[in-house]
């Protein structure tokens, strides 16, 4: 087992003497990515069922919001999300932590902490085409936080069946899921940058620490960006599949209007 | 250049050791235009001084705009209980302020006040706010920034490089010898003025804060060129080491956690520090607190490990996390002890040497031509006791004064070189090591070197036991001939390493026990049972170290060297303790 | 108290298994030892410097983990040797311990970390701006005049203890050997610390971003990982100099604006040596 250590690598891809099982967590992100890449394309090419309306509802699927054909009165059975899906997932794939997560699981760079790597030396990092338009995230960021007040905008209609004020299971899911959203984006790191981190001095004027102030607030979401990135991922994932059965009819989204 | 198997160098100046002070004297020679060579047994940035914690004392007046120089002066001849060297605890108190100033400007990062100059703590012995501090690792700052400093001036490093011989030609040090620890390659340096930056001897006691560098080289190296060495037997034990578990005896608990509100407290939970010294409790200055944790102890109240309890768990826990977070870290990780929530477990542990080579205080030259010596490896500054963040200030007034004194000695001296027999001799030692006959093994000498020395010459000392432990040093002598490395490889060899040190903490034990046994008073870190109170003869004067060989070793007490000008300041002092 | 602690992890003989060898040959040899209470992993292997291999190579200094010398992969992992206790080590297996792997071994567990100290002298030192306004920037006595707010963000990167850790578990250096491109974390890291300096004169990016290699970070975030001093290298110091690239040479609207970061500030010369190792 003991390998020879030092001299040179490369070493076969995989090669520890880690003793715990490190493998778990990259293949558990492999499957747990996988499996929403593919339910995110396969729900925006089924294309129907994406908002509850029975009884005056008005629950939209965040995975079909900013309604594009209700806004710019347009009807199509083709899968128009595409048209705002582009904007989140771009935001997560060019995201810090996804990166982190995608570079170890998929890319094998590294699988794990001082496990061996695929060793390259033509190892170009994230300095080449396609990978270095990941130093766009903020531009995604950008547009997704447009993204999340479409959502909001959507949660908060939803409180109003036929114009009066009532609520239910399916607004309590979609108050949930906007709030993880947004403790999610904007923990982003680029968010960080922009609102505070790229200063050299932090108190040398009234602006300055205002925005140090905001950077600290921004700092706090930032150190849990991996769990709100998870977290919101399921929630975006659950509020669908809430909205589809219910408006597929499997069942009656529970609600009181006042 | 090499000659023979020897690998050969040539500097103006060339500094022994990468802490503080060789930092510091490195740059200033270097920026006083000497082509500079550095030596250092560690790797760069690693020496002793990485560890310091506390702060650096200058009298900035930040915290206290009433603080001054002179004040400074005067705490530091209170505290080393008039014993200093006076205008060396002059020159330190007048040139620490820009020394910190200066390492700003080159990049160290310290706490600021909220008029956001540097922030100052207050310390025992300090009248006032006076340590320049960034959390509890101000060492640490320090080094990085004089490493940085040093790595683009013209200065060039030898890692990791072992100097066992101070060359000689005639009367004047002209160059060094000794070995490169990565390989075992020999190496020899001619240089026209060397400074001594070698640090303390930590290492010849088993609980110690000191790390494996300290083992007294410079002192033996300089005593064996025929230097002078003063006030040896003042070493400072701080009061709280850690006692338990036994593999981190000795570790250092900062004086911070007393600072900060830490109450001591014996196994009957009685807060001893009040049979003591009621008015300072656990304030009071180190000797004091170290003395009383050891007589608690030997009088059966100590903790299950032998040791005082040392409490902050009534402090808020975030509050202490903050203030003291490595201290916090510390006793988690290697004792698994919360200490928001129990008590530590401290003891007294060997941490610094007062004494050191005689220098002059404006050059740090020393009697021997072409040696001059700095930091802790110097001595005078600090009389019978150091006060804390006084080292850190030291380092860098002296370390610079030191390297612009070697400079201007250099500057003004012709070419030096090495005399073939002194070579031959210094690498004769070191293939002795390697190739001998001899059959002591370093590591177990070692051993029995620590144990002499924390039996008879620790804490409390007395005639009885110094002598004894005298003699088993002299034991030791007859044997430390025949030391041999158990391995002779040449790389990194850990064995060959520590059979010239243990050489070197023996002259260094002998000194300190002599000087012991021959201070008859008790005076700061200097406790005799035997002899408790002050004596007015000892006030006034320090014992000086000389010979040729730890066989033939002199020890003479000359007059205190004072100044006039001062004389007022320190009568002042003495009036003033008096009346209160 | 410390007694419990003792009881769970009653001291016993543990087996260790140290990487015996040079860069020619090598293996891991297994010795056996008494432990005490509390034994730390350098603990052990002095012991057996002392009595069962009086050869063995290992670098320690202060062994109070506050240099970063006794750097080591202890079951596989990065460690301080002299803050890994052995008690919290699985008592059922044999200790692993073998040097570093991104630097060139020596011997036994020492490795050249030379390499480093080449890049280091490639940074270009702090170097304070000229024209620092008198009153606001300095005083009259020369002092910096810098907010606590400002030292706090740079002081968690100079927390650092050059223990070269999160170099050895970065991948760019450790499987990719890229260390002629990629200056490794703890250096992105202390050129984070001096662009964060409010008082600083060096514009640093492109060295960051050419000669510095930050691109080659994937952020995958070992180095923080493995950081004894729990410093978020990669959330607070690289991503944030990835940033302040971006806005110098990838940013699309930033380009428009003609907005420049570290505006005042004069670009060192570019180095002459490329850190080999
Ligand atoms: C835990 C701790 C906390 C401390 N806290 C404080 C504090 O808060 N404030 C304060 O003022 N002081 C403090 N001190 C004391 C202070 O840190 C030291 O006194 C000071 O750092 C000594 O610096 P130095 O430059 O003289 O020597 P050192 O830093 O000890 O450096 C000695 C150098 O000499 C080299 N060397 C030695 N022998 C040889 C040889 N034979 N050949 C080649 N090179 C050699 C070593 O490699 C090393 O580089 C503390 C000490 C300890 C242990
Ligand atoms: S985050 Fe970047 S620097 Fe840190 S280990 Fe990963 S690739 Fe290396
Ligand atoms: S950043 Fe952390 S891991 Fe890296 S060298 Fe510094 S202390 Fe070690
Ligand atoms: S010996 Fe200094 S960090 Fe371990």
């Amino acid at each position: 087992m003991p390998m020879t250590t030092v001299a040179d690598p490369p070493r076969p891809l995989g090669s520890t003497m880690r003793r715990d099982r490190w493998w778990i967590q990259p293949v558990m992100i492999v499957v747990a990515l996988t499996l929403f890449g593919i339910y995110a394309v396969i729900r925006v090419i089924i294309n129907k069922d994406y908002a509850i309306t029975a009884g005056g509802a008005h629950l939209e699927s965040p995975f079909f919001s900013p309604d594009l054909p209700g806004i710019l009165s347009f009807h199509t059975s083709l899968p128009w999300a595409f048209l705002v899906l582009w904007s989140p997932l771009g935001l997560r794939s060019s995201c810090y932590y996804y990166r982190k997560s995608y570079y170890r699981s998929f890319f094998l760079a590294p699988p794990s902490c001082a496990v061996a790597g695929a060793a390259r030396r033509k190892y170009t990092g994230e300095t080449k085409f396609p990978l270095v338009l990941n130093n766009l995230h903020r531009i995604f960021f950008y547009f997704a936080a447009i993204v999340i007040g479409f959502l909001w905008y959507d949660a908060i209609r939803g409180l109003f069946y036929h114009g009066s004020f009532g609520i239910g299971i399916g607004n309590l899911i979609m108050f949930v899921n906007v709030i993880c959203l947004s403790a999610f984006t904007f923990g982003c790191n680029s968010w960080r940058h922009i609102i505070g981190g790229k200063l050299n001095c932090f108190s040398c004027s009234t602006a300055a620490q205002k925005r140090h102030s905001a950077w600290q607030k921004v700092s706090i979401l930032n150190r849990s960006h991996m769990q709100w990135a998870w977290i919101s991922m399921f929630t975006v994932w659950f509020t669908d599949v809430y909205i589809w059965l219910v408006s597929a009819g499997v069942f009656s989204d529970p609600h009181h209007v006042f | 250049m090499s000659d023979g198997g020897i690998e050969h160098h040539d500097y103006d100046v060339l500094v022994l050791g990468s802490g503080g002070s060789g930092l510091r004297a490195a740059i200033a020679a270097a920026e006083a235009g000497a082509r500079t060579g550095l030596v250092c047994k560690s790797l760069l940035g690693k020496a002793h001084t990485v560890m310091a914690e506390g702060g650096l004392a200058a009298s900035l007046g930040n915290v206290a705009p009433e603080d001054n120089w002179a004040t400074h002066f005067q705490d530091t001849m209170f505290g080393g209980k008039y014993l200093n060297n006076w205008r060396m605890a002059e020159l330190h108190a007048k040139e620490a302020p820009d020394r910190a100033r200066e390492l700003e400007h080159w990049g160290a990062v310290f706490d600021r006040t909220p008029q956001r100059t540097m922030s100052q703590r207050a310390f025992g012995g300090h009248t006032y706010k006076r340590l320049v501090h960034i959390g509890d690792r101000t060492g640490l700052e320090m080094i990085r920034t004089l490493h940085d400093k040093t790595v683009h001036s013209d200065v060039e490093v030898f890692m990791e490089t072992t100097i066992t011989r101070l060359i000689k030609d005639g009367e004047r040090v002209v160059g060094c010898f000794g070995y490169r620890r990565q390989t075992g390659e020999l190496i020899a340096f001619a240089a026209k003025a060397l400074v001594l930056a070698t640090g303390g001897s930590g290492r010849i006691y088993k609980i110690t804060s000191n790390s494996q560098d300290c083992t007294g080289d410079g002192y033996a190296l300089a005593f064996e060129a025929g230097a002078q060495l003063v006030d040896m037997e003042f070493v400072q034990f701080h009061p709280t080491g850690m006692v338990y578990p036994p593999g981190v005896a000795g570790l250092l608990v900062t004086e911070a956690v007393r600072g900060e509100g830490g109450i001591l407290r014996n196994k009957d939970g009685e807060r001893f520090m009040e049979r003591y010294d009621p008015k300072r409790m656990e304030l009071s200055t180190r000797d004091v607190v170290a003395r009383s944790i050891y007589t608690e102890v030997k009088e059966g109240r100590g903790t299950p490990h032998g040791g005082a309890y040392l409490d902050v768990s009534h402090l808020d826990p975030d509050y202490v996390k903050r203030k003291l977070p490595s201290m916090y870290d510390q006793f988690l990780e290697l004792a698994g002890v919360d200490i928001t929530k129990e008590p530590m477990q401290v003891g007294p542990t060997c941490h610094y040497f007062m004494g050191g080579v005689k220098v002059d205080p404006d050059t740090g030259a020393t009697r021997v031509p072409g040696l001059f010596a700095t930091g802790e490896a110097s001595g005078g500054m600090n009389g019978a006791n150091r006060l804390g963040g006084n080292s850190l200030g030291d380092i860098l007034v002296f370390g610079r004064r030191a390297g612009e004194g070697a400079a201007a000695t250099a500057n003004a001296s012709g070419a030096v070189s090495l005399p073939a027999e002194a070579v031959a001799d210094a690498r004769a030692e070191i293939e002795g090591f390697l190739h001998g006959s001899g059959t002591e093994n370093p590591f177990h000498m070692h051993r029995e070197l620590q144990k002499i020395m924390g039996d008879g010459v620790g804490i409390f000392r007395d005639e009885e036991g110094l002598t004894e432990a005298i003699g088993k040093l002299e034991e030791l002598d007859a044997r430390v001939a025949n030391l041999r490395a158990p391995s002779d490889r040449l790389d990194y060899n850990p064995g060959l390493q520590l059979c010239r040190e243990v050489r070197n903490m023996l002259t260094v034990s002998h000194m300190i026990a002599r000087a012991a046994l021959l201070r008859e008073e008790s005076r700061g870190a200097h406790s005799r049972l035997d002899h408790t109170g002050y004596s007015d003869y000892w006030g006034e004067h320090n014992i000086i170290v000389e010979g040729t060989g730890a066989h033939d070793m002199s020890l003479t007490p000359t007059p205190v060297v004072k100044r006039d000008e001062l004389e007022e300041l320190v009568e002042a002092r003495k009036e003033a303790e008096k009346a209160s | 108290m410390s007694e419990t602690i003792d009881l769970a992890h009653a001291p016993g003989p543990r087996k260790l298994q140290i990487w015996r060898g040079d860069l020619t040959s090598g293996e891991l040899v297994e010795y056996e030892l008494e432990t005490e209470p509390g034994m730390v992993v350098l603990d052990a292997v002095l012991e057996i410097q002392r009595s069962q291999a009086p050869d063995l190579a290992v670098r320690w200094n202060c062994k109070a983990a506050k240099c970063g010398s006794c750097s080591a992969e202890v079951n596989g992992r990065p460690r301080l040797m002299c803050k890994t206790r052995l008690d919290h080590l699985p008592a059922d297996q044999p200790i692993t311990v073998e040097p570093m792997r991104a630097f060139p071994l020596i011997r036994d567990l020492v490795t050249d970390v030379s390499w480093n100290y080449r890049v280091n002298k490639q940074i270009t030192p702090f170097t304070p701006r000229e024209n620092l306004k008198p009153g606001v920037e300095v005083n009259a006595k020369g002092e910096f005049l810098i907010d606590q707010t400002d030292t706090d963000r740079m002081s968690e990167f100079r927390k650092c203890i050059e223990c070269f850790m999160c170099q050895d578990v970065c991948h760019v250096l450790r499987d990719h050997r890229l260390h002629d491109r990629y200056y490794g974390p703890r250096f992105m890291m202390r050129m984070a610390s001096l662009d964060m300096h409010p008082l600083d004169g060096v514009d640093r990016l492109d060295q960051i971003a050419d000669e510095g290699g930050i691109g080659l970070c994937n952020i995958t975030k070992c180095c923080t990982e493995v950081c004894p001093e729990g410093i978020h290298i990669t959330d607070n110091a690289i991503i944030p100099m990835k940033e302040r690239v971006v806005d110098q040479r990838h940013d699309p609207v930033l380009k428009l604006l003609h907005r420049t970061p570290n505006k005042g500030r004069i670009k060192p010369p570019p180095r002459s040596e490329t850190p080999r190792l």
